[in-house]
């Protein structure tokens, strides 16, 4: 039989929840951008086989959030607080999809077995994505919506990286046609980053909601 | 009975005067007055508030309170018990006159006519300014006489067939009317507690108000009259000004425009019903509404 707890002790479970979530998918996203500098397909594999536990916890906070709605009705901070959450867990678990997607992505580049070419270098995006996501997660754990009005600075960053990759994959793809599969696929992996970067924009968006009661959208 | 109306002059304290330390009447005791936020005024609205305070005997119940209720809007107002809301719900149409003890400064204008001003009468007023209570509260006569009774004493209707029409009119509108219509002769007395709140209703709407106060109207009603309640006060709003007394957070956020929060006889934030209830500006507010006081 299910516990009845106090609406603030359901409020502090949630909460915890939620940190441990976030916890769990930024230690997966710092994985997988090492697994694009090294290539290890057992990494890559253990990231993808572990989805699952992202998966779960994430219908887990959704099934509370649920719950608390129905028997507590929330009202103000209590129920701005349930929203972002629903919202950020839902980030959270398609920023583990974009960690898997970046293992199998990785996966396939090994595959190719492409002696000519030269990886591209992703550590400065990937450190940027690292940083803008670690901020969201700060910015939600301390309540801190002036920390979090400052993510979609970095994103612009992140959007320019990007497209410098999508130009550069261009020219390689010119100067080495036989193998577009593997070029695409590097591009790929700028995109996926790209769209962590994103998401961590979106989650501090729902910051500045829970603490500041205002719906932003940062363009 | 005792009864004291001070009219106030044009130099009311204005709500932003009110962080003043104001002494409370024949005591030594100093309490805070808490300055108002949110909206409390409106554009033309059908009953303006200003400086009202409220006294039972020597102590002080409202503080220095200053409020408009709009035509067409269904104000409520919350707080914890003993917090003055329905002490400011009876002020409105001087139900506190029956309080020997009660005493009423400020000015309270109904269409721009001052309510308390010696030359009111209050019966034609409280046609006007109409009230639901918490209990229903029928008379022991038939559900048409207890609808008629308002229209015959205020000589509303000549003739029968008028007064026929009244009463169709109102329990219709009350929701009430296909429910009753084949035992208009049965006591009022003997229909259900959401079917005698329907028809206090009614009989409040018989006297063409121009505003109906509801002091916890559903508080002794099971969900099913509490929701035919509700959807009454919805299509009520369209013609009459309601204000609404609730201890029932989510009746208050599900009938009301605006919301007015009380604390400790101050009117402590006024404001649209959905950012009240999403985001309210006063921490008190926020602390009684998510329940941590209160």
């Amino acid at each position: 039989m299910d516990h009845h707890f106090t609406f603030p002790h359901e409020l502090a479970r949630l909460n915890k929840k939620l940190l441990y979530l976030s916890a769990m998918v930024e230690e997966k996203i710092r994985l997988a951008t090492q697994l694009i500098a090294s290539h290890d397909h057992d990494a890559a594999q253990s990231l993808i086989n572990s989805d699952y536990e992202v998966d779960e916890l994430e219908v887990e906070i959704e099934e509370d959030c649920l719950k608390i709605l129905a028997l507590h009705q929330p009202v103000a901070g209590d129920l701005r607080f349930i929203v972002t959450v629903i919202k950020i867990n839902n980030e959270m678990e398609r920023i583990a999809d974009m960690a898997v997607n970046i293992a199998m992505r990785v996966d396939n580049i090994s595959k190719f077995n492409h002696a000519a070419a030269t990886s591209y270098d992703f550590a400065p995006m990937s450190a940027k994505v690292i940083c803008m996501l670690q901020k969201s997660i700060d910015s939600l754990v301390n309540r801190d919506s002036v920390t979090a009005k400052t993510i979609f600075l970095d994103d612009d960053f992140v959007d320019n990286y990007r497209n410098k990759c999508y130009e550069d994959i261009k020219i390689r793809i010119k100067k080495d046609p036989e193998h577009p599969g593997y070029h695409i696929n590097t591009y790929l992996l700028a995109r996926h980053l790209e769209r962590i970067a994103d998401r961590a924009v979106n989650i501090a968006e729902e910051v500045v909601y829970l603490v500041e009661g205002t719906i932003t959208r940062f363009n | 009975m005792q009864r004291t109306v001070e009219h106030a002059s044009s130099a009311f304290p204005t709500l932003l005067d009110s962080d003043a330390v104001a002494t409370q009447s024949g005591s030594s005791k100093i309490a805070t007055i808490r300055e108002t936020v949110g909206t409390p005024f409106v554009d033309n609205p059908r009953m303006t508030c200003r400086g009202v305070e409220v006294y039972y005997g020597e102590k002080r119940a409202i503080n220095n309170l200053s409020i408009d209720i709009a035509n067409n809007e269904v104000l409520a107002m919350i707080g914890p018990s003993g917090c003055g809301k329905s002490t400011f719900l009876r002020c409105l149409n001087r139900m506190n006159d029956t309080i020997a003890s009660c005493t009423v400064k400020g000015n309270i204008q109904l269409d721009g006519t001052d309510i308390y001003h010696p030359s009111v009468d209050v019966v034609p007023l409280r046609a006007k300014v109409g009230m639901v209570f918490q209990k229903p509260n029928p008379f022991p006569k038939s559900i048409y006489d207890n609808v008629a009774y308002g229209p015959k004493i205020h000589g509303l209707t000549s003739t029968k067939i008028e007064l026929d029409e009244i009463i169709e009119t109102s329990l219709m509108k009350a929701g009430l009317w296909d429910e009753v219509k084949d035992r208009l002769q049965d006591p009022g007395t003997g229909l259900s507690g959401g079917q005698q709140q329907r028809l206090c209703i009614a009989r409040a709407i018989a006297v063409s108000p121009e505003v109906i106060l509801m002091d916890e109207p559903c508080s002794a009603l099971d969900p099913i009259a509490t929701a035919k309640i509700e959807e009454l006060i919805a299509e009520l709003r369209t013609q009459f000004s309601i204000v609404i007394v609730t201890h029932a957070m989510q009746q208050a956020a599900r009938v009301s425009q605006r919301t007015a929060y009380f604390h400790l006889g101050d009117l402590i934030e006024v404001g649209a019903t959905e950012k009240v209830f999403t985001n309210p500006l006063h921490q008190l507010t926020e602390d009684y509404i998510t329940g941590r006081f209160g």
